[in-house]
């Protein structure tokens, strides 16, 4: 006679396989993750030691003599005045040819360009140069700005090789932000007769800030770091002057001969020196980096609040 | 391949009995739409009655919603997208497909409502004010005062007339569909195209939305595409039955449910497909 247990002998045996099997996936699952918490924690780690070992010898040295001196032969004398200037110029520059540019592309590549090989062949050409080398960048500046245009070893020059390197990374961001807009908004508007233009204006930009604004914040601190391209043009090391004022006392209260005035940048000052010896130089150029590292830091913490308190009235 | 002409029933009597034939809005003909080289219309013709309720019913995929955006010229926003056969809208008669007819003026005079609640992340005043804008319409009092309007209209006055100033977004599915509707018929277009608009809704918020539609009639007509039957019988006066881009039947709609002309639409109506 059967037993119900003999019916139960074969599905409890099936069960205990699979039991095997998923503890052996857990295992696996547990592995991955500490190996992933601990790759986290290692890379953390080093950018941890590097701000610690910048702090360690720079940051006695960051004062208001430092930020408010001109560089000079005595270490202790020496500061980043003329660095730090040439540095928020260049960036002035940059954001104002990239940001335009670059969301105007965004623009029409993401909403007006017809989908086809031509845009495919653009597209991936858009992605291929976000990845070539910044030195290349300085020598089409330095063929096309510096020489070709008679720019000179400027500020103007300077800015402009820096925005033709990060405009990329706008047009990406910009497409990328409006695509996280739904179909079913821009139908909304068109479907009350809206315009291309009144859609991108009325809507598209304002619903895509957030994310533009945080791509434009991360092009300019890639673009703050960058020292290759500005050394191929010919930027200065050794600066002991600021540049024009943009704003004058008397008519026409506005000038741009600092456009076209030589230069040095945050990185330019650090790399020279760095290339000297002597203990106080090296605590000078950790200084500096410390100094470029928190304004680094501090954009980046910008672009955060701002995505989201730009997300924070957007929802689909 | 050979179009099927569509059986035209009107149905309607006076007193007298004579038929009546009812004002026409706009007057499809010969229409066929091609998504690139796929025909997904074929050859549809068919009169849409001023301040009726008319619901085009038919199996997934046989070409309403296509039918639908061809009024108001939406297809022209993709590109590769082909009409033939014109689409009159009375009176006047102008051809909205012709040549030279700027979509956006043919859009400024069908609102749209979609099949899944879409406000903009804006305040529901500005939601509703957006068409107006578009209009040239700017003065504050003028704009207060058409939002009201169309508030009103659509049922949703008394639920937000306190918080016109917030997000659109913190209303219920329902009243953000109702939403839609306020913003649709707030420049007062001649025609509202609805997209299965209940689809997404509970059944408390249909009912809502389809009282409205019934209401709605009094001051625009109404095209309605529907895979409800039930909805169907519910609000529309007449019912256009479509079956693979082709217009099967198209009549009363109390005369199609219960004495369909055609027998695909006599399958269709008692469920045998679809
Ligand atoms: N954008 C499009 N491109 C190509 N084909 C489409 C597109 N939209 C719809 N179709 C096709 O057209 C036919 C009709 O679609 P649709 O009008 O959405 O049907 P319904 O609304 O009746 O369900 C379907 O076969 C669908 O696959
Ligand atoms: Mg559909």
């Amino acid at each position: 006679m059967l037993s119900v247990g003999d019916f139960i002998v074969l599905p409890s045996q099936n069960l205990r396989k699979q039991e095997a099997r998923a503890s052996r996936r857990r295992s696996i699952d547990r592995w991955f993750g500490r190996i992933g918490l601990l790759s986290t924690i290692g890379t953390l780690g080093v950018l941890a030691i590097l701000l610690l070992n910048l702090a360690a010898s720079g940051l006695a040295r960051i004062d208001w003599q430092f930020l408010l001196s001109f560089p000079s032969r005595r270490a202790a004398e020496a500061g980043i005045l003329s660095a730090w200037v040439g540095t928020i110029l260049l960036m002035i520059v940059t954001a104002s040819v990239a940001v335009p540019l670059g969301v105007a592309a965004g623009i029409y590549l993401e909403e007006y360009a017809a989908k086809n090989k031509w845009t495919d062949f653009i597209e991936i050409n858009i992605a291929n140069l976000a990845g070539v080398p910044s030195i290349l960048y300085g020598l089409m500046a330095l063929g096309l700005f510096v020489y070709q245009f008679r720019f000179g070893q400027s500020v103007l020059a300077g800015g402009l090789a820096l925005a033709c390197l990060v405009l990329p990374i706008v047009i990406v961001a910009t497409r990328e932000a409006l695509r996280t807009i739904p179909a079913a908004i821009r139908e909304a508007a068109f479907a009350l007769g809206a315009t291309r233009w009144q859609a991108v204006w009325h809507h598209l930009l304002p619903y895509s800030t957030g994310g533009i604004a945080t791509g434009v914040i991360l092009a300019m601190s890639r673009a703050i770091g960058e020292s290759a391209p500005l050394i191929t043009i010919g930027a200065l090391t050794f600066i002991a002057f600021l540049p024009p004022a943009p704003i004058l006392a008397q008519a026409p209260f506005m000038s741009f001969d600092w456009l076209f005035s030589p230069f040095t940048a945050l990185p330019i000052q650090m790399f020279n020196w760095v290339s000297r010896p002597g203990e106080e130089f090296q605590s000078n150029a950790a200084a500096a980096g410390l100094f470029l590292m928190l304004i680094t830091l501090g954009m980046n913490g910008v672009a955060i609040l701002l995505r989201k308190h730009a997300q924070r009235n957007i929802k689909w | 391949m050979n179009p099927i002409p569509a059986v035209q029933v009107s149905g309607e009597k006076d007193i007298a009995g004579v038929e009546v034939k009812p004002e026409v809005k706009v007057e499809i003909q010969n229409l066929s739409f091609f998504y690139g080289r796929n025909q997904v219309l074929r050859n549809v013709s068919l009169d849409v009655p001023a301040y009726q309720v008319t619901a085009m019913i038919g199996p997934s995929g046989c070409g309403k919603t296509t039918l639908l955006r061809c009024l108001n010229r939406m297809h022209d926003l993709y590109p590769g997208n082909r009409y033939e056969g014109s689409v009159r809208l009375h009176p006047g008669g102008t051809d909205i497909l012709g040549p030279g007819m700027d979509p956006i003026r043919v859009r400024m005079r069908f609102g749209m409502v979609f099949q899944k609640p879409n406000p903009f992340p804006k305040s529901i005043y500005e939601n509703v004010a957006y068409g107006l804008r578009l209009q040239g319409m700017n003065k504050r009092r003028d704009l207060d005062e058409r939002v009201e309007k169309a508030l009103r209209e659509s049922a949703l006055w008394d639920e937000v007339k306190s918080r016109l100033h917030q997000l659109a977004h913190n209303l219920s599915g329902g009243q953000q569909q109702r939403l839609c509707i306020a913003r649709a018929i707030a420049t007062d277009p001649d025609v509202v195209l609805f997209d299965e608009p209940t689809s997404a809704l509970d059944p408390i918020a249909t009912s809502k939305i389809e009282e409205l539609i019934v209401e709605m009639k009094k001051r625009v007509t109404v095209i309605i595409v529907t895979h409800n039957l039930q909805q169907a019988g519910r609000i529309s006066d007449r019912t256009a039955f479509m079956y693979l881009g082709e217009l099967i039947e198209f009549g009363e709609t109390n005369r199609m449910f219960t004495n369909p002309a055609k027998p695909q639409t006599e399958d269709y109506i008692s469920g045998r497909f679809g």
